[in-house]
């Protein structure tokens, strides 16, 4: 095949980028006239090998083997490397998620092919041309690859599922040869830390700042408002990064997901690990004094101004329609 | 124990960034720039480290123009031992193969036990350089660190997955791990640090002794991001936008 989607397994469970990867394979091969396979790897490979059994691609292969059973990047890269030698794919795709980052690039270095990540879209000429956010997000890029062969990742909601065309892929179980010291790494049990008692997932209306909030003596500025308005507070990374929040109000891909009726984004530029846990959002208010802020792009409500300003008179004007 | 430290020189969040008249880059000249945010708390882990088995070297590692010397002084007056500065003239690589082999190079003879980077840098965003420079330098390697617990020959690294799932793993040294900001609350240089970093030592390195001939990936535009959402732009003075904000919340929204 021409493309290979290598899938990831979710704790049982076909990720939803792979899926995404899958339709943005399939856009990209019948553009360019070539043709998709799939990989699947570990002890639950044939369940995600059934999970895509009804999709539009040549094959699915299915690599089993013990030292690869759960994931572990060296494996993983060493498996991918072989499959990559045995069938020359030219195009090898994946979602951007957390374990990519961990096993794409070191599948680059060994096997010298250069790896373009995260990308939103991309464009046909000659040569596919990768685009991609840079600057977080407040600009964006046109890459190429140097060489016949060409690892990417596609960003969250680049391609929907919604668009994966369906059909009858082959089933073919390969094998890949791995040594046991090839593993450097042991690697324990994943785990979660204990949840906050706040339930984001429920509120109705969240007030979340971001680090255009300034500073920690700043922060009740955004909780005279979420008690106004009856909301809850939430956050960005950076907030939490300081301490100023806990982590259970963090929103994000390495916080919560969240999809309430109003989202007010105080000081929030926008970034995408930032923007995947809200843009399920019915309403989007975007306060930041950037008129060129990303979050813009999302917004409902673009508000151009000082949030230390603005915020407090919101706040009052608020409680006077109350009383 | 002998720790690099990648720092990256990039724009500040606040910076503009226009872009050059050929609109291959950012025109440079009207930017402030800062040390990379996840570097600089890769940096602080560095230097605690070091502080916990009171022994060994941190060694600060940038590469670009002239002006990235200001990071590696920052790195030096916070703590580290002494710099390298890998020199790029013109507009600076964006490749991170031909970077990671560029620092490949120049860090090969200094046998480092441990090299810690930021998780990805603000500007390009590539996120795999510390993999790459890793593996090329034959170590194991690490993303997404939020905790690090060194021994005499492994490290353990907390790390960080998705939706607030996190993993310990073990590797042994040397190895090269990527760092996840929030692992720790970086200091600030003192006024001592500062003075005492002027007497520390920076090596330079030629771009042509470090840059190979071969590139694997090319930046070739950038761009302003098109949108199509329909978004109502409220702006003015403070009380226009809250009389306005008022409306929408009790009439287009209903929440008051
Ligand atoms: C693997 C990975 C995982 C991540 N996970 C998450 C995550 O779960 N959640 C998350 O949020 N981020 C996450 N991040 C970080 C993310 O990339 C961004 O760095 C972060 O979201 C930026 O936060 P921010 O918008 O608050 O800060 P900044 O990007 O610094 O933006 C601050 C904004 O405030 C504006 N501003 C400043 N002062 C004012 C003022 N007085 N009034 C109005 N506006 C003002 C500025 O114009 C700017 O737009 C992750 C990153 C990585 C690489
Ligand atoms: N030019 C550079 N100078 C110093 N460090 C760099 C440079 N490029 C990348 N790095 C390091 O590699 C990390 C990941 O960068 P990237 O792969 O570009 O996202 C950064 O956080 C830095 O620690």
């Amino acid at each position: 095949m021409d493309i290979l989607v290598v899938l990831e397994d979710n704790r049982g469970v076909l990720h939803r980028m792979s899926r995404e990867a899958i339709a943005g394979a399939q856009k990209l091969a019948s553009n360019m006239n070539l043709s998709v396979g799939a990989l699947a790897i570990g002890e639950n490979a044939d369940t995600l090998a059934n999970e895509v059994a009804n999709t539009n691609m040549q094959e699915v292969l299915v690599v089993k083997n013990e030292l690869v059973a759960s994931y572990n990047a060296d494996g993983y890269a060493e498996t991918i490397n072989q499959v990559i030698e045995q069938e020359s794919p030219k195009i090898i795709t994946v979602g951007h998620t957390y374990q990519t980052r961990d096993y794409f690039p070191r599948v680059s270095a060994k096997l010298d092919i250069p790896f373009i990540p995260d990308i939103i879209g991309v464009r046909l000429g000659d040569d596919p041309v990768f685009n991609k956010q840079v600057f977080n997000a407040k600009l964006a890029a046109d890459l190429t690859a140097e060489a016949d062969q060409v690892l990417i990742s596609f960003q969250s909601a680049a391609y929907s599922e919604d668009e994966i065309e369906s059909g009858k892929p082959l089933i073919r179980e390969i094998s890949v040869n791995l040594d046991p010291s090839l593993i450097r790494s042991e690697s324990e049990k994943p785990f979660q830390e204990e949840a906050g008692e706040i339930d984001l997932e429920s509120a109705e209306v969240i007030v979340s700042v971001g680090r255009g909030i300034e500073k920690e003596e700043n922060i009740p500025i955004a909780f005279d408002l979420a008690k106004v308005i009856g909301g809850e507070i939430a956050s960005s990374r950076p907030v939490v990064d300081s301490g100023w929040l806990p982590l259970f109000r963090q929103i994000g891909s390495s916080g919560q997901n969240v999809s309430p009726k109003l989202y007010f984004a105080l000081g929030i530029s926008g970034a995408i690990q930032h923007v995947v846990g809200m843009k399920g959002s019915k309403n989007i208010i975007a306060v930041n004094k950037d008129s060129d802020a990303p979050i813009f792009e999302i917004a409902d409500y673009a508000v151009v101004g000082d949030l230390l300003e603005i915020i407090p008179k919101l706040t009052d004007a608020l409680q006077a329609e109350k009383d | 124990m002998k720790i690099a430290v990648l720092i990256k020189q990039v724009p500040g969040s606040d910076s503009a960034l226009p872009l050059t008249g050929d609109g291959t880059w950012i025109d440079d000249s009207l930017i402030t720039f800062v040390m990379n945010e996840s570097d600089n708390y890769a940096l602080e882990e560095a230097l605690r480290i070091r502080e916990k088995i009171n022994d060994g070297e941190v060694v600060v590692v940038s590469m670009g123009p002239d002006r990235v010397q200001r990071v590696i002084r920052e790195g030096l007056a916070k703590g580290a031992d002494r710099g390298i500065h890998l020199e790029e003239d013109g507009q600076i690589e964006t490749d991170p193969l031909c970077i990671a082999k560029s620092f490949t190079s120049v860090l090969e003879d200094e046998n480092f036990d441990l090299v810690l980077t930021g998780l990805q840098s603000d500007d390009t965003g590539m996120g795999q350089t510390g993999i790459l420079l890793g593996e090329l330098l034959g170590m194991s390697t690490a993303t997404l660190g939020i905790e690090t617990d060194i021994q005499s020959d492994t490290i353990r690294v907390k790390r960080e997955l998705e939706s607030g799932w996190f993993q310990w793993i073990k590797l042994p040294l040397p190895a090269s791990v990527s760092i996840q900001s929030g692992i720790n609350q970086p200091r600030y240089p003192s006024l001592k640090g500062i003075m005492g970093a002027k007497k520390k030592e920076i090596k330079i390195v030629a771009q042509s002794e470090h840059r190979p001939d071969t590139k694997w990936q090319s930046l070739n535009r950038l761009f302003i991001p098109q949108t199509n959402k329909q978004t109502e732009t409220l702006n003015g003075d403070a009380d226009t936008i809250v009389n306005r904000l008022v409306e929408i919340l009790r009439s287009d929204l209903r929440i008051i």
